[in-house]
């Protein structure tokens, strides 16, 4: 029952939260409900003993990303009223569609059964049962293929985002510090001969 | 406890993605010591690559027997293997093609070649794929590694535009189909194509519907077909027109694999369901894409539009729900890649410094300036066109005569009403090439050798309808249903 009750209280705020993502006006407020949001679904993976997977997802989410993408958005100083300008000009379409799309899952999800009874609710664990070893066993056996796809998938993302942001501009200062070691004295003090003054 | 231990023996059917894999780090390092100077250097070496890799694929197939690795997440069947074949052929060709344009246009650079060669591992894991991760986990290094082409000449604005819009599209089709996955996953506490294929058998509930929706506006998004085909024709357009040619040929047969793996292997017990979806995107892909074509000036666009019909074709064949329908889906999906390809090397080689072919009224005249490039081009343009003895023909028989099998006589019809319709831009090109007065426009490249390519590529779109039997019966042949 208690659980049910939290079940449905962290459901109730995710959903409230992702929603704040979406029409919070300031970019640091919406940042700020992606954080809340991604609080209360670890919070759902604590109520299903997924206690990794809840830390995982704080620590990396909330404490690394979440907190780069708020420095990022702080710092970039986007005039959001300027970008927003026109935007709402095709708003009665998009709120037509959306409309409409709730409407039909409301349909399908109010009127009869969905048939999820297949699927049974996870028996509690023992609690001397570690997930992260369970997860661990997994991830290099049953699931090593696409574990190591996704490997894959993080260096095309950091040769595509060096290949699209990365540039040489022309005339730029850079030290060669080949160049500065390779260095002798010769090529950097003049020794020069001046012949002193004769007094008078 | 799950068996811990892989010998050689039990991957050795997965040889082609691990031969990839490591092709694709080979290719970083060996760009940073020979192609950085150099970069053809780079194009040369990641051609050897491909062509190492459709042997590799060749010797290690088990023709015959399909066989299940990494605890189901993998398939090798001789589905697998044909598609690899050939997405490794049309990947190296497309590259061959493409290697003058990237250095006329300054972007021959060793990434390029390693995108590509990612996207094709994207294609190859999707193309034998046996587990919902794994589908999602090809889909998205296809998708990344296309996103980052699309932008890959960063000085065009147009292209940047294009990547944009096509990255914002595809990531909210990503997230439908995970969605729509998660639904499944819901229904059936299973992730394995294989367990799906059984556990969902009998009347479909309403919350497999639901999630069956999902899932087939990803697949239509992931094939371009309307309405969520936005992205085609500016990608198309703005993407360099190499990059264009590598998004618009192999990854036609990831989405044939997808469609197939998904729908008609893992969700087959509700093709009834799936096929009603998939025949309403299907014919109105076909008129949109065949009538918006006629109104194009742009070669790329109409190109694109063509498409989005296309697309819709090979969508009909899944929509027969049969062995049948599934072999003509396959053949037309081979064959179209084969003629867009080289429809694009024209386009390429036509193309010089700061000056794209790719205007309709560039091609006024061309059988004048260029008759041998004008003959490549009008047997390519007649095939698409579905004019007989061309192979485009018997792909869009075979479609037709799978939904005819099926008594979807009115889908049939519409088809072939859409085929007459769609041959008259086609055969436009034709009449500007053959029946214009040349205008005063550069003629294309000498480069003979690239020539020489584009027209066996040509040469073999009449071939294959000449002798249409061989490709059809190894199309039979590999298709695990029926």
């Amino acid at each position: 029952m208690l659980v049910q009750i939290l079940f449905y209280a962290f459901s109730a705020m995710l959903i409230a939260s992702a929603f704040g993502v979406i029409t919070a006006r300031n970019p640091v407020h919406s940042a700020l409900c992606l954080v809340l949001s991604f609080f209360t679904s670890a919070a759902l993976w604590l109520l299903i003993e997924a206690e990794f997977l809840a830390i995982v997802l704080v620590l990396v989410y909330v404490g690394a990303v979440m907190v780069l993408f708020l420095f990022v958005v702080m710092m970039l100083d986007i005039n959001v009223e300027e970008v927003r300008k026109g935007f709402t000009r095709y708003a009665w379409l998009g709120w037509l569609t959306v409309l409409a799309i709730v409407f039909e899952i409301l349909g399908v999800v109010a009127v009869r059964r969905l048939g999820i009874d297949a699927t049974q609710a996870p028996r509690p664990l023992a609690s001397d049962y570690s997930n992260t070893g369970a997860l661990g066993e997994v991830l290099y056996t049953r699931y090593v293929y696409p574990f190591e796809l996704a490997a894959v998938l993080l260096l095309v993302a950091i040769v595509a985002a060096i290949v699209l942001t990365m540039r040489h501009r022309k005339g730029l200062k850079v030290q060669d510090i080949g160049k500065q070691v390779a260095t002798r004295a010769q090529d950097r003090v003049r020794v020069l001969k001046i012949p002193a003054e004769k007094r008078e | 406890m799950t068996d811990t231990t892989f010998s050689l023996a039990q991957i050795l059917p997965a040889m082609p993605e691990i031969y990839l894999t490591a092709a694709v780090c080979v290719l970083l390092v060996f760009d940073v010591f020979f192609g950085m100077k150099k970069p053809s250097r780079t194009a040369s070496f990641t051609l050897v690559l491909l062509l190492g890799g459709a042997l590799v694929t060749l010797l290690t197939a088990d023709f015959g027997h399909a066989r299940m690795l990494f605890d189901g997440m993998y398939v090798a069947d001789n589905l697998a293997t044909l598609l690899k074949l050939a997405a490794f052929l049309f990947v190296a060709v497309a590259l061959y093609y493409s290697s003058d344009y990237l250095v006329r246009r300054h972007i021959q650079k060793g990434e390029y070649y390693v995108l590509a060669l990612t996207a094709l591992l994207g294609i190859l894991v999707l193309t034998s794929a046996g587990n919902l991760i794994t589908i999602y986990v090809g889909i998205e290094l296809l998708a990344l590694s296309l996103y980052a082409l699309v932008a890959f000449d960063r000085e065009n604005g147009l292209a940047a535009e294009a990547a944009m819009k096509y990255f914002v599209l595809g990531a909210i089709a990503s997230g439908t189909l995970l969605y729509g996955m998660s639904i499944v996953y819901g229904l059936t506490g299973s992730l394995s194509l294989a367990t799906l294929s059984t556990a969902l058998a009998g009347e479909p509930s309403l919350g497999l519907i639901l999630g069956l929706t999902f899932i087939v506006v990803a697949v239509a998004f992931k094939f371009g077909a309307v309405p969520f085909h936005m992205w085609v024709p500016d990608v198309y357009e703005g993407a360099p027109t190499s990059v264009t040619m590598l998004v618009a040929t192999a990854p036609k047969l990831a989405s044939f694999a997808l469609a197939f793996r998904l729908l008609a292997e893992g969700l087959g017990q509700s093709v009834a369901t799936w096929s009603q979806m998939l025949a309403i995107i299907a014919v109105v892909s076909i008129v949109l894409g065949n009538v918006v074509a006629i109104a194009q000036t742009n070669l790329r666009r109409m190109l694109a539009y063509s498409a989005i019909s296309n697309v819709g074709f090979i969508l009909l064949g899944f929509v027969s729900g049969n062995a049948d329908g599934y072999q003509a889906a396959l053949y037309f999906t081979l064959v179209y890649v084969l003629v867009v390809l080289g429809a694009f090397g024209v386009i390429l080689l036509g193309s010089r410094d700061g000056y794209e072919a790719d205007q309709l009224d560039q091609y006024k005249g061309l059988a004048v300036r260029d008759p041998s490039l004008a003959l490549i081009m009008a047997v390519l343009m007649f095939s698409t066109a579905g004019v007989p003895p061309f192979v485009g023909f018997w792909a869009k028989l075979r479609i037709i005569q799978a939904l005819l099998g099926t008594n979807h006589v009115y889908l049939a019809g519409i088809a072939v009403l859409m085929s007459v319709i769609g041959a008259f831009y086609y055969l436009r090109v034709v009449w500007l090439m053959y029946f214009e007065a040349p205008g005063k426009l550069p003629l294309g490249q000498k480069r003979l050798s690239l020539r020489f390519i584009v027209g066996v590529n040509a040469l073999a779109a009449l071939a294959l309808g000449l002798l249409p039997d061989a490709l059809l019966d190894l199309c039979r042949s590999v298709m695990p249903l029926g």
